[in-house]
């Protein structure tokens, strides 16, 4: 079947290709369209029955007649071949080389899709990850094997945050990050791609880093594809060659905006806003493959960005994502209006997995409380400001002037930070410290009196 | 056999005449399984539990003549099936890391030897009814699982086995049915999932839950046998405080669904289960607990089963007459399965993309919780609890209204509180119990004779706060009396002394009902004394300060539940505390 070339195409529209009369195609395969001037393009079939196959093109399906198109059924899913080499290398969105060097050679072509983790063979994630972030490390901290998204908005420094994670990222204890890198972008501008490969460059990582990249002005379809190949080429880093991975993927925003597009095409019912019902697992399907595994010693850490449409975090590719992420780091407006980076708006940020992974075993014995310490005061300092911006700060009680300034300065020196500079979570926890100093020792209920007595500064009582 | 004549993502349709609705199928090389969901002329349509990829029109494909069912019978404690029940860890055995597809293993264990031992009452001769006990099998140390009849048998028990061990397989006893005919007994049996199984009537729910969560026990109770819901958007606490209710509850069974849910959350209790004791028995939480696991990225169509699966599974012990919880997180990953399968049956959607019959699926489900008399006459109740997982966090829609009309005891979570970090990020005001007067029985008994009273008060204080809070933020706390402040304050007291309450503190992460009714007591005896002192004319700004409010904040974290002696003696020193103002302000009056 492999080998023939049917020419049965009965309908084009819109990126799908129907083919009358091929029996026994298999669903999910791959096929390859020849249109009349000799153009290959790919596709996978979605639908199939002996007298009609649904093909998904996904260069899309301009410039296709129907009487000079000819498909090839490859009788197999897509599939990326693996190899170490993948390391240094930059892939289009299909796992096909682009930086001009040859294809990756390799026996071992995996099926994108993956298969679904077992729930039984998942190690669960407790590693600390240092990101040199006091907003992350110090109230969101990341773990080996997480999936914490970035949630930010159009001209928000995102990029810069993601790669400084990538820089600096490493566990206690390390003094450089044992971490290999794919990253892959889908829908990003030129000027995005390009920031990453410098900064990438600049560190010095670049042999340790696979690329995936479908730009703003590639093929939407395709962009269904980039995230499945990056995530085949980490399982292989990081289950077969026993590294641990880190995994940028930029912007899932562009991702679920391809598959309303095809959804649309296909006809699929509406859930909210014109997405599909199906998104929350179609996500899911990406970011469950971050994670570790019983007895394997790598792990897959994942970093996804996402703009949210119109700042809004109810929208629904950011409300899914939270959904199925282990947290998220939202980035917001009001901070990086003021020149505060990273402005990392805390309050609606969350790691869940740190509740497992800091502490006395794993950072110091201060750290959970200290962060809770942090949450509430600060909520509680925002109230206050809210306060102030109604019956102006001069009305303020003593008590609630300590708030308002506790705030500043929490917004300036713990969560504002320089982009090369890396803190350690002592430095991050000794800084909340000082912090808390300004407000009673009676308002800390949240860490303990032997803290309070270890490490608080003030005299007041 | 049939064939197949269509693939279409989960749903395929088949050549196959003469199956039924409702019957499982088997499809392809690969042997996939699935279920028949409608018929039309020759053809079947069919809904696959596993993945389509690679299927072909043309393969063969062939009834099975039964519907959905599980296995039921000892090996269920302490084990984690997928969506169709299909033993998580033993298909990892067989099959690796990753989940291949096709796989065949037995729900339960068939060379295990369990020893049985026949009910003394049970003789040759003597008639057996469905639901009868046949004997026990010492599953865990603490749990003694009854072997059940199966619920539709009825006739003359012809032979039993002696005590012995034997395979679930291998016949423990004979029965001659109505019709004449001879069946084997043996010790597990099967039952289809969408058929809720029999019981002789439904009782009234008389206890409560005790889940030791202040919030839900003395706030917004639940009763063994009650139906809950848990709203609330990504983040909030829905998945710890069912972990929580999990890990803590009073009841003798615990039935744990991820249902669309992350795959660590699972290995997380898998984890944590085995280590922690149960605080009633002293045991390890794993013996008498069982998880039921399609995660989100697994299959979609045994997502919708496995909240199935997942109450046939506690109705089967309810029927051994114990108390069964059962959490499902989430209900919404459900409906969207549900929702999923419609769309692509072309079914017409009315809300948000789901289907009519959203509503009376989703009562029909909860309607299978309940505290029951069983068949053979003793009592089991399943309580049932399900996270719900509303979009942008928006308590209209469809799978919050309608679960929120069909359950009685409501838990709202709160972004507002989850954002401040006060967990359970339960909001106060939002959720609701119809319960109370029923657990207000069983506490005026078995705790204190003045806990509604005591709830109602607190409950008054929270509300009144909110009201004033409205004011502050609108012209700054000086504009309120001393009266006014010190209720603020109170509040504030009782939230954080008593409503927070964290899942990682060891010494509060369980609050025993003394403890909860302690705390409550001593929160609002502090109330109540700065009260009489404003009412002489103290002004609230001093009482404010007094070191009590910041040390009764921290007493949960310093008395573990057996230790309510030393909680008891700093509230009956509370009065002390504050007579030194109060003989200042009596004599100025
Ligand atoms: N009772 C609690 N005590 C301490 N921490 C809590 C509690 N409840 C929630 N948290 C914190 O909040 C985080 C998120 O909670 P959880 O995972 O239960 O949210 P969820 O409502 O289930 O979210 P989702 O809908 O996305 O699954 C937890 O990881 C934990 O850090
Ligand atoms: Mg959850």
């Amino acid at each position: 079947m492999k080998n023939i070339e049917f020419r049965t195409a009965t309908s084009a529209q819109g990126g799908l290709l129907v083919m009358g009369g091929v029996p026994g195609v298999a669903a999910g395969s791959r096929v390859q369209v020849r249109d009349h001037a000799g153009r290959l393009r790919s596709g996978l079939v979605i639908r199939c029955a002996d007298d009609a196959v649904l093909v998904e093109v996904f260069e899309g399906t301009d410039q296709l007649d129907l009487e000079r198109t000819w498909v090839r059924f490859l009788d197999e899913p897509f599939k990326l071949p693996v190899s170490r080499d993948i390391l240094g290398r930059i892939f289009n969105g299909a796992g096909l080389p682009r930086d001009g060097r040859p294809p990756i050679i390799s026996g071992d072509r995996r099926d994108v899709n993956g298969e679904p983790l077992n729930p039984a063979a998942r190690a669960y994630p407790r590693e600390f990850i240092q990101t040199g972030i006091s907003a992350i490390d110090g109230m969101n901290s990341l773990t080996r094997g997480q999936k914490l998204p970035i949630f930010s908005g159009g001209g928000l420094p995102h990029n810069r945050v993601a790669a400084q994670i990538v820089r600096q990222a490493k566990l206690l204890g390390e003094e450089s990050s044992e971490f290999v890198i794919v990253f892959a972008a889908f829908g990003a501008s030129h000027a995005d791609a390009r920031f990453f490969q410098e900064s990438f460059a600049e560190s010095g990582v670049l042999n340790k880093v696979a690329m995936f990249l479908n730009l703003a002005d590639e093929p939407v379809i395709e962009r269904l594809l980039t995230p499945r190949a990056a995530l085949t080429a980490a399982e292989y880093l990081a289950f077969d060659l026993d590294y641990h991975v880190l995994v940028v993927m930029t912007d899932m925003t562009a991702y679920a905006e391809a598959l309303r597009e095809v959804a649309v095409l296909r006809g699929d019912v509406p859930a909210r806003k014109g997405y599909p019902g199906y998104l929350y697992s179609d996500l899911a399907e990406i970011y469950e493959r971050a994670g570790r595994i019983k007895n394997r010693r790598g792990s897959i850490t994942m970093i996804p960005v996402l703009s949210m449409p119109s700042d809004d975090i109810t929208h629904p590719i950011p409300d899914l994502t939270g959904y199925i992420t282990e947290g998220q780091i939202v980035l917001g407006r009001e901070l990086a209006n003021q020149n505060v980076y990273p402005p990392v708006t805390v309050l609606p940020s969350l790691s869940r997995l740190m509740k497992d992974g800091v502490g006395k075993n794993f950072t110091r014995e201060d750290h959970p409380h200290v962060a809770s310490q942090l949450f509430a005061s600060y909520a509680k300092a925002l109230e206050v400001r809210g306060l102030a911006a109604i019956i102006g700060a001069e009305e303020l009680g003593d008590a609630d002037r300590r708030y308002l300034e506790f705030a500043n300065a929490f917004e300036r020196r713990f969560i504002g930070q320089g982009e090369d500079e890396d803190r350690s979570v002592y430095e991050t926890l000794n800084l909340a410290w000082d912090l808390l100093s300004m407000l009673p020792r009676d308002a800390l209920i949240r860490v303990s009196e032997a803290e309070l007595a270890k490490y608080h500064k003030g005299v007041t009582a | 056999m049939g064939r197949i004549l269509e693939i279409n993502g989960p749903l395929v349709k088949l050549e196959l005449p003469e199956t039924v609705l409702g019957e499982q199928v088997r499809v392809g090389r690969l042997g996939l399984i699935g279920e028949v969901i409608g018929r039309d002329g020759n053809t079947a349509l069919a809904q696959l539990y596993e993945d389509t990829a690679g299927l072909r029109p043309g393969e063969v494909a062939e009834g099975l003549g039964w519907p959905l069912s599980v296995e039921l019978g000892p090996g269920l404690l302490g084990a984690i099936f997928d969506g169709v029940q299909r033993p998580l860890q033993a298909v990892r055995e067989q099959s690796g890391d990753r989940m291949a597809r096709g796989v065949a293993v037995p729900s339960l264990p068939r060379d295990k030897r369990w020893r049985f031992v026949p009910d003394a009452n049970r003789h040759a001769g003597g008639a057996l009814a469905g639901g009868d006990v046949l004997g026990t099998v010492r599953e865990t140390e603490s749990i003694l699982h009854r072997i059940l009849t199966p619920p539709l048998m009825h006739g003359e028990l012809l032979e039993l086995a002696p005590e012995g061990d034997y395979t679930i397989e291998e016949a423990i006893g004979r029965v001659r049915l109505a019709d004449g005919s001879i069946e084997k007994l043996r010790l597990f049996h099967r039952w289809p999932v969408r058929t809720p199984r029999p019981f002789k009537r439904r009782d009234h729910a008389v206890a409560p839950l005790i889940t030791g969560q202040r919030i839900l026990d003395t706030f917004y109770p639940l009763l063994k046998g009650g139906k809950a819901a848990i709203p609330g958007p990504f983040g909030a606490g829905k998945t710890m405080l069912q972990q929580q209710i999990a890990r803590w509850c009073n009841a003798e069974i615990v039935i744990y669904v991820g249902c669309g849910e992350r795959g660590n959350e699972l290995t997380d209790v898998l984890e944590f289960m085995p280590e922690l004791k149960d605080p009633h028995t002293g045991r390890p939480l794993m013996e008498r607990t069982l998880l039921v696991a399609n995660t989100s990225n697994m299959p979609v169509v045994a997502r919708e089963a496995s909240i199935y699966v997942g109450i046939t599974l506690a109705e089967y012990f309810r029927d051994q007459g114990l108390d069964v919880v059962m959490v499902a997180d989430s209900t919404s990953r459900w409906a969207e399965a549900l929702r999923e399968v419609a769309g692509r049956l072309g079914q017409m959607p009315v809300e948000e993309g789901y289907p009519a019959y959203l509503g009376s699926r989703l009562a029909a489900f909860y309607e299978r919780a309940g505290r029951v008399e069983t068949l053979a006459g003793a009592h089991g109740s399943v309580t049932l609890i399900g996270a719900v997982s509303p979009p942008g966090g928006d308590f209209s829609e469809p799978v919050t209204s309608h679960t929120k009309e069909i359950i009685q005891t409501f838990w709202a979570l709160s972004k507002e509180l989850a954002d401040a970090r006060h967990y359970p990020s339960v909001d106060w005001l939002e959720s609701f119990s119809g319960y109370v007067g029923s657990a207000a029985k069983w506490w005026a008994e078995n705790v204190d004779p003045n806990w509604e009273s005591a709830r109602a008060e607190a409950l008054d204080l929270l509300s009144a706060s909110e009201e004033l809070q409205r004011i502050v933020n609108l012209v700054g706390v000086e504009a309120l009396s001393s009266e006014q402040r010190w209720t603020l304050e109170a509040a504030s007291l009782i939230k954080e002394g008593l409503l927070q309450q964290s899942a990682t503190d060891e010494i509060d992460s369980f609050a025993s009902p003394e403890k909860q009714y302690a705390l409550l007591a001593a929160m609002l005896e502090i109330f109540r004394q700065g009260m009489k002192l404003v009412k002489l004319g103290a002004p609230a700004r001093r009482l404010i300060q007094m070191p009590v409010l910041a040390q009764a904040r921290r007493w949960k974290s310093q008395h573990t539940s057996d230790d309510i002696a030393a909680l008891k003696t700093k509230i009956a020193a509370i009065p002390g505390e504050f007579d030194k103002l109060m003989l200042e302000y009596e004599q100025t009056a």
